[in-house]
């Protein structure tokens, strides 16, 4: 894990919200997405993570990029609870139009409505989307 | 209001740049004040010099180091996302063997933990992508 940067004192904790609105491959946005949260975890601030719209093929459950040869980020996701960002939602909306249930992901998430979402945001500090 | 900005999108590509010079300039009118600018994903490519815009375009990398210049304002270039797209400064040059640096005037390059530190700060973090 990075440290945080030099001249930053910490102590503040903010609600840090980021959000995941694209599928994992075809853009690089969900992998850079990736690094902010793994790099802001050094700051230890109040830190989850939502899955919506196609966001949620990120976390799918065996993915394999090597016919495409760019790096299969997602296994890393796996690796967040280390992190201590546990925090992880998924829109259920999003998951039941594209006929997946939580059984095909590869981190435990939690799942909430569009509406629940909704009122999670409004509690955020930071909201980045990605 | 302290205000930081993030830039997602490159120039010319996506409205985005545009309209995040233009909040950071209708911001700054009113009084507000800006942390930070990051850049990061194509954003990056918003601070590069080498760029060449027709003469009856908008001329966008040389606006944000007019308006860094102007306001004193703090644009950080993403470091990982500046080495995937080729932004490089003095340092970066030195580091990684290159025959040239980019950097446009009033930009340097940094980490991601500078955007962390910007939500962190900031009384609101206002992002600009797709």
């Amino acid at each position: 894990m990075e440290d945080a940067p030099e001249g930053y004192e910490g102590g503040v904790v903010k609600k840090f919200m980021y959000v995941n609105r694209r599928a994992p491959h075809g853009t690089i946005y969900a992998q850079e997405s990736l690094e902010v949260v793994l790099i802001g975890a050094a700051f230890e601030q109040d830190v989850s993570i939502v899955f919506l719209d196609d966001g949620v093929y990120q976390i799918r459950k065996g993915q394999d990029t090597s016919a495409i040869e760019t790096k299969n980020f997602t296994k890393t996701f796996r690796a967040l609870e280390m992190y201590d960002v546990e925090k992880l939602y998924v829109e259920k909306e999003s998951m039941e139009a594209r006929g997946m249930t939580v059984d095909d992901l590869n981190v435990p998430v939690e799942m909430k409505t569009s509406e629940e979402i909704g009122r999670l945001m409004e509690e955020q500090d930071v909201i980045l989307s990605f | 209001m302290k205000l930081s900005v993030v830039v997602n999108e490159g120039p010319y590509q996506h409205q985005a740049a545009d309209t995040a010079y233009h909040f950071c300039r209708a911001a700054l009118a009113k009084g507000h004040e800006i942390f930070r600018v990051f850049f990061y994903h194509d954003g990056v490519n918003n601070g590069t010099r080498l760029a060449t815009p027709p003469q009856d375009e908008r001329d966008i990398v040389k606006r944000w180091s007019e308006l860094a210049e102007k306001h004193d304002l703090d644009l950080v270039v993403c470091v990982a996302a500046a080495q995937r797209r080729g932004i490089v400064d003095e340092d970066e040059q030195k580091r990684h063997g290159k025959d040239v640096n980019n950097i446009a005037p009033g930009f340097r390059i940094s980490g991601l933990g500078q955007l962390i530190e910007a939500g962190i700060e900031s009384d609101r973090v206002v992002v600009f992508g797709d």
